[in-house]
């Protein structure tokens, strides 16, 4: 019965006739939506991927919660707050353990060509849990003698061949503010936006490495849990018992805090997402240009038609379809130049940049809206296809 | 005697204006005329003496101003744009130019044709279309585009595209004026014998002397007034 209905309904294919039997005019409008396509999905990708980057540590972190000093506003800069302060948390009735947490910028050398270079150092007693990955209890021991440390393999080029010496079975030397430490194992935590690399040591190489950092004061405190706690309850209780010199939040409000940080704080959003919107632009002018021409190309033809009897409606169905048709055909290139350039990136930057379904299908969307409103601009033309002048 | 409710076309009185204040022209004065089934009517004059305008205004494509026209027995003044364009579908119609779709082939503009009918599928509206270009001798250039026919070629895709439509009056604007005459007059005669089989009325515009006798009856119009026969 359906079939049926569709056999009867069933019309010449105008809209895609009027666009394959021009291939240049199809093809520059492919070139032209995919390109805004492109230019959408490098972007908004840029904008994301920069903003997973900037918690890439914090999300490997083995706690619960966090504790960190009100001062701090971002993994750049972070402010100390009391030691004693993770220890009377310990009174808390749900707290299993903790872990106390230098973090810092200090310099590191390149131990191939020497020079040096800003790189977040972690540090923390080799003997407590700090990163959730299950190989990381077997290197933290190796950190147990003095001036060891752990370097994080997708730190950025500059800070020197350190993994690939290191895997080779060489011994790497270099120096940390100054001082000389060796590397004792490799860890994989990433680059983020703030720290182009990362390195892991115990306290005690840490304090030795930055000697100005005051007693007893650390950057982050990590809690862990009981099986099956309130979260938020835990936090609030924390936050009245403890003094108002350390802020206490859930390992996730602690991430959410950090990408906070870069989408408000800092230009990076607006920057990226006025650079997606560019795209949606010119997407627009190209499309718009390619379909007013269109039909203002065809106008004898169109007027031909509602001579024949066609209605208007039918033939601004025919300028819709041909918007539909030309969203589908420039959004497949854009997603696969996508991919291919996110896959680029990723190699070549270190960022996390994903293909994710949810921007996908927003990219999808905005095309399909420029296509469509192109199109619905170019059918105001069609209004001067005046049957009477054809003859 | 006749029953003039029968007749494909009536007009009595039309009269038709264009510009406005001083500039205003009048251009159909008191048109009165009629078609009858089957007929076929030959319309001369020199140009510019208003048979375009007459021809737009019985096709539809224009609002009636002043006047009696009424098509298939459907009165045209004061009828709305959805009457229009839905007797339009019963009126086939001739370009001078042959306006085909640069885009399909000759197959697919007929098609075109055919697809304004109800009621039939896909495949079987493709079939008439296929009869329809055999009816005119091309059905070896199913598949050429407009580009590579000529233009008798052209010509006759244009009627099989009109005829396809199945309408019971076919306005045809010089349809050989792009031709040379031994094309013209095969056109015609296609034309006629077509038309004929369909029992399709024919109304046709033309300044080419030497196809008026295929009409069964001829009217001399000049200065927007149609003259007495002689």
């Amino acid at each position: 019965m359906e079939l049926n209905n569709f056999l009867k309904k069933r019309k010449i294919p105008l809209a895609w006739l009027l666009l394959t039997r021009q291939p240049l005019r199809i093809l520059v409008a492919i070139a032209g939506i995919a390109f805004a396509g492109i230019l959408m999905f490098m972007q908004l990708g840029f904008r994301d991927g920069l903003f997973d980057a900037s918690v890439t540590v914090h999300k490997l972190f083995d706690a619960d919660l966090v504790l960190i000093s009100p001062r701090s506003k971002s993994s750049i800069s972070m402010s100390g707050f009391p030691r004693r302060r993770l220890v009377q948390s310990m009174a808390h009735r749900d707290v299993v353990g903790t872990t106390a947490v230098n973090w810092n910028f200090l310099l590191w050398r390149n131990p191939e060509n020497l020079s040096t270079r800003s790189i977040l150092a972690l540090g923390f007693e080799p003997s407590k849990p700090l990163l959730l990955d299950s190989d990381f209890e077997k290197k933290a021991k190796t950190l147990k003698n003095k001036g060891r440390v752990l370097f994080d393999d997708l730190s950025r080029d500059e800070f020197g061949p350190v993994s690939s010496w290191f895997k080779s079975g060489r011994l790497v030397e270099t120096e940390v503010a100054g001082k000389r430490v060796r590397v004792s194992g490799i860890v994989s935590l990433g680059p983020s936006f703030g720290a182009d690399g990362n390195l892991i040591t115990s306290s005690e190489t840490y304090l030795d490495l930055s000697p100005g950092n005051p007693k007893g004061s650390i950057e982050i405190g990590l809690v862990r849990l009981k099986k099956g706690s309130d979260v938020e309850k835990v936090v609030r209780s924390l936050n009245l018992s403890l003094p108002s010199d350390v802020k206490v939040m859930s390992l996730k409000s602690f991430i959410d805090f950090e990408k906070n940080y870069w989408k408000s704080s800092t230009s990076i959003g607006f920057i990226f997402t006025l650079g997606a919107a560019m795209g949606f632009i010119v997407g627009c002018v190209i499309v718009y240009q390619i379909l007013y021409s269109d039909v203002s190309d065809h106008l004898p033809e169109y007027a031909t038609l509602m001579a024949m009897g066609y209605n208007l409606r039918s033939l601004l169905g025919v300028v819709a379809r041909e918007g539909f048709i030309l969203s589908i055909m420039g959004y497949i290139p854009a997603y696969i130049s996508g991919q291919a350039l996110y896959a680029l990136v990723r190699s070549s930057t270190k960022l996390p940049v994903e293909m994710s379904f949810s921007r996908a299908s927003i990219i999808f969307c905005l095309i399909l809206f420029m296509c469509m409103g192109s199109a619905l601009a170019a059918m105001k033309k069609l209004a001067d296809a005046d049957p009477a002048e054809i003859f | 005697m006749k029953n003039i409710n029968n007749n494909t076309l009536n007009i009595t009185a039309l009269n038709h204006w264009y510009g406005h204040g001083e500039m205003r022209r009048h251009v159909l004065q008191s048109i009165s005329m009629e078609i009858s089934p089957g007929e076929v009517v030959l319309l001369t004059g020199p140009s510019g003496c208003g048979k375009t305008t007459l021809l737009t205004l019985i096709g539809a494509l224009r609002k009636v101003q002043d006047g009696d026209l009424k098509v298939f027995g459907k009165q045209l003044f004061g009828a709305s744009r959805k009457t229009r364009q839905n007797l339009r579908k019963n009126i086939g119609m001739i370009f001078q130019g042959h306006n085909l779709l640069r885009c399909l082939t000759a197959e697919q503009n007929v098609q075109m044709g055919a697809d304004l009918l109800n009621g039939f599928s896909y495949m079987s509206r493709r079939a008439q279309s296929r009869e329809w270009l055999r009816a005119v001798g091309l059905e070896d250039h199913l598949s050429k585009l407009p580009h590579d026919l000529s233009g008798g070629q052209k010509q006759r895709v244009a009627i099989a595209r009109a005829l396809a439509a199945r309408p019971k009056l076919l306005l045809a604007d010089e349809p050989t004026s792009a031709l040379d005459s031994s094309t013209g007059r095969e056109i015609v005669d296609l034309l006629k014998k077509l038309a004929l089989e369909q029992s399709c009325s024919v109304l046709m515009v033309t300044h080419d002397p030497r196809i008026l006798d295929v009409a069964d009856r001829l009217l001399r119009m000049e200065d927007g007034q149609i003259l007495p026969s002689v």
